[in-house]
């Protein structure tokens, strides 16, 4: 039910430990709004071969699949590592399941050699039906001319390509753009700082019919990115419970530590169970995800998703609380958590919209 | 021990699984009881022994334990197999719980090799039945503060002082007794004593007490002047609270060693889905309404994370933050989503929620008598909010209260 190889041992250990000196607490705050991504990072993290995980070996990659990406996001995770990481393994993903072999041959190697890959798949209207979207193309001979917004889209203005999600002949299409065919992308302000996040407008930009995808799997686009998304909740939770507890150990109220008291000694409790559920569902669906994108994988990664979303929202809310008037304070890391915890939450659905998709996944 | 093959483990999951196709017995004609603590009544007891009989004789109990005390000297894995195959035809449970998962591996731990020779094998059999004495009418979940004396007297301890929610009390041969020795000492763990105690003694008295749900399966167990010979004390005295403790590891499940085979009829979280199909809310399916069906897929959420939780601990790279925390909480896990579970099947039935056993009950009350029961596991061996302390103190390394 859950398998875990020893190359994942192996870039778990070697992730959490580059993880844990490149992104200590300082270092995170110093990218909070950054306005530039941290390339000499990226560079390390290109020469670990982390980027060609889940890109063939014939494309540069490893050929480990996905599943092997989830310990390395889950360590980015845990230290609240901000980098283009997940957009750029996903676009691997998407051009692994919906390219043609000339797309893959042109992106692939680059992206597994430290290209940067971003993805503009969320609207305006915040919907997180990835296949039912308002951006549009227009197809006239060999050039399709596009129009509308995509938001949420990270990382934008250092992406050497971007996937975006266009809606041409009634049927949704994934097309691949480069930076240069494009406006500015406008920085978008989001709860979550460590998040570079942009706006990008499509109108009136032109491609070739060449850039566009062939498949339109977006249900494996969407199970990928909640996997991914997975991951760096549950990398994060143990990092959140270890931060309460830290403090409520030591900070006394009436002459005891306040963790002494059931009343967050209990939550706290809580919080464990959550953190070990959601890292068990976790390897659960990349076990399940890795080879197959049946309903029982489905079912896996959307009910990891739910329950990360909820807990790790709640993990963070608490640490808030706990805190008491220093969890107030900017100064306090629980708010860093928190917010991380809440962007999860709110990209590619929340707990409530992928209960809903598992009722009739799980009871019809 | 040699390496086991694949073949072997196939052979065995197929003879295993057709022994209890065979020979699982069917309905007895009066409603069984789901755990051991609710065994109420001789009839239920006897049909449970016999089971428990039948199963240990046709090699598929104990299989790991060792093959001179009359276990069977197997690999763990058969006796997981054996448990699973038990537990997917739904067969009745093992009714001596305490001695075969408890009071058992505690002895072959700990024990005296008299011990071991002298209660193995009859705790396999159900030959001889264990209970526990631990918890106090004043002590409830704080083992520690029991007041239940044992005074040395020659060659005997004299027992004074009544131990509660005993089950299968009346039919138990011997007892896990946890009594004071002295009150002296640093503190109030220091003069604590471990005992296995016989029951049929005079001075020793287990009255039935009367459930919730108006049947008996517990008793108060009352000592007056009861004298037990002093050989039964486990260990040396004072002894008593850590060998407790090593006994709660295996209550809780935290450690391996245990007989095997299954405990209680467990509910399954397909039961309530199940159930939700057959049932009306305002004249509709139950399964029809939103509100039923998100509670279902949390619960099968909830389930499945119980399950997944088991199979990561077994992956020592992946239970690296609190390694503690999957084994110590499958109690508290387990036992809290069963109540939960039970509560909400009667949201079910519209206003036959509110129907207690009788005909007319939707399964015949099952779900409200299960409701009511379940609170033995919410509220036995450390009740839940004892179980968060634990995992806040032990695990996460919070202060006492």
């Amino acid at each position: 039910m859950i398998e875990f190889t020893e190359e994942q041992t192996m870039l778990l250990d070697t992730a959490a430990e580059f993880c844990r000196n490149e992104s200590p607490m300082e270092v995170v705050r110093g990218c909070l709004d950054a306005s530039e991504v941290n390339r000499p990072q990226w560079q390390q993290m290109s020469e670990l071969g982390w980027l060609g995980i889940n890109i063939p070996e014939q494309f540069g990659g490893l050929g480990l699949g996905l599943s092997s990406v989830v310990p390395v996001a889950e360590s980015m995770g845990r230290y609240l590592m901000a980098s283009p990481f997940i957009s750029t393994v996903l676009a691997a993903e998407t051009l692994n399941v919906n390219g043609n072999e000339t797309q893959q041959a042109n992106w692939l190697p680059r992206l597994a050699s430290g290209a940067i890959a971003a993805m503009a798949l969320t609207e305006e209207d915040g919907s997180w039906v990835l296949d039912q979207i308002s951006a549009t193309g227009e197809q006239k001979g060999e050039v399709i001319r596009l129009s509308g917004t995509k938001c949420f889209v990270t990382d934008a203005d250092a992406a050497d390509v971007l996937i975006a999600s266009v809606t041409l002949d009634n049927v949704t299409r994934l097309v691949l753009l480069e930076p240069a065919q494009l406006p500015a992308p406008i920085r978008e302000t989001v709860i979550d700082q460590t998040r570079r996040s942009f706006r990008v407008d499509l109108d009136g930009v032109e491609v070739t019919s060449d850039r566009l995808l062939p498949g339109t799997d977006f249900r494996r686009l969407e199970l990928a990115a909640l996997l991914l998304l997975v991951a760096e909740m549950s990398g994060g939770l143990p990092s959140v419970l270890k931060l309460i507890v830290e403090y409520i150990d030591t900070r006394k109220a009436f002459g005891r530590t306040i963790g002494s008291y059931q009343s967050l000694k209990h939550p706290a409790a809580d919080m464990l169970l959550g953190v070990e559920a959601v890292r068990s569902h976790l390897y659960h669906a990349a076990t399940l995800l890795n080879d197959d994108s049946g309903v029982e994988a489905e079912s896996a990664v959307r009910m990891a998703k739910a329950l990360a979303a909820e807990t790790y929202a709640f993990a963070g809310d608490r640490a808030v609380q706990f805190h008491g008037g220093f969890g107030f304070t900017f100064e306090c890391d629980a708010q860093l958590y928190l917010r991380r915890a809440l962007w999860c939450q709110y990209q590619f659905g929340d707990e409530h919209y992928h209960r809903q998709l598992l009722t009739s996944l799980l009871l019809d | 021990m040699s390496e086991v093959t694949e073949q072997e483990l196939h052979d065995f999951r197929e003879e295993v699984t057709a022994w209890f196709r065979d020979n699982t017995p069917k309905d007895p004609g009066f409603i069984l009881p789901e755990t051991f603590m609710e065994v109420g009544t001789d009839q239920q007891f006897e049909f449970l022994r016999d089971w428990q009989r039948r199963v240990y004789e046709a090699g598929y109990l104990g299989m790991a334990w060792p093959e001179e005390y009359g276990g069977g000297g197997k690999p763990q894995v058969f006796q997981d197999i054996a448990t699973h195959a038990m537990a997917k035809v739904r067969a009745p449970f093992m009714t001596n719980t305490i001695g075969l998962n408890w009071a058992g591996p505690l002895i072959l731990k700990m024990g005296r090799e008299a011990d071991k020779q002298k209660y193995i094998k009859n705790i396999l059999s159900a030959e001889d039945i264990w209970c526990q004495g631990f918890s106090e009418p004043e002590a409830g979940s704080d083992l520690g503060n029991s007041q239940c004396r044992a005074e040395r007297d020659g060659d005997d301890y004299v027992i004074n002082g009544s131990k509660i929610w005993t089950s299968l009390g009346t039919y138990a041969k011997y007892m896990i007794l946890l009594a004071r020795t002295s009150s002296e000492g640093p503190n109030k763990y220091a003069g604590l004593s471990y005992f296995l105690t016989p029951m049929q003694l005079p001075g020793i008295d287990p009255k039935p007490i009367q459930k919730l749900t108006g049947e008996y399966g517990f008793c108060q167990t009352y000592f007056d002047h009861a004298r037990i010979p002093a050989d039964c004390l486990m260990g040396q005295e004072g002894e008593g609270w850590n060998i407790a403790m090593v006994t709660l590891t295996f209550e809780r499940g935290a450690s391996g060693g245990q007989a095997g085979g299954i405990a209680s009829m467990e509910l399954n979280v397909n039961d309530v889905v199940e159930l939700a199909r057959r049932t009306k809310r305002n004249g509709r399916p139950a399964i029809e309404d939103p509100w039923v069906r998100e509670q279902l897929v949390s619960f099968l959420t909830e389930a499945k994370s119980n399950q997944l939780m088991a199979a990561r601990a077994r992956i020592p790279a992946l239970a690296t933050d609190w390694p503690a925390a999957i084994p110590m909480s499958g109690k508290l896990r387990g036992s809290e989503l069963k109540r939960r579970m039970c509560q909400f099947a009667l949201a079910l039935q519209g206003a036959n929620g509110a129907r207690y056993v009788s005909d007319e009950a939707v399964d015949g009350g099952r779900w409200q008598r299960s409701y009511l029961n379940a609170f033995s596991g919410t509220i036995g061996g450390g009740t839940s909010q004892i179980q968060k302390n634990i995992l806040g103190e032990r695990v996460l390394g919070l202060q006492k209260d």
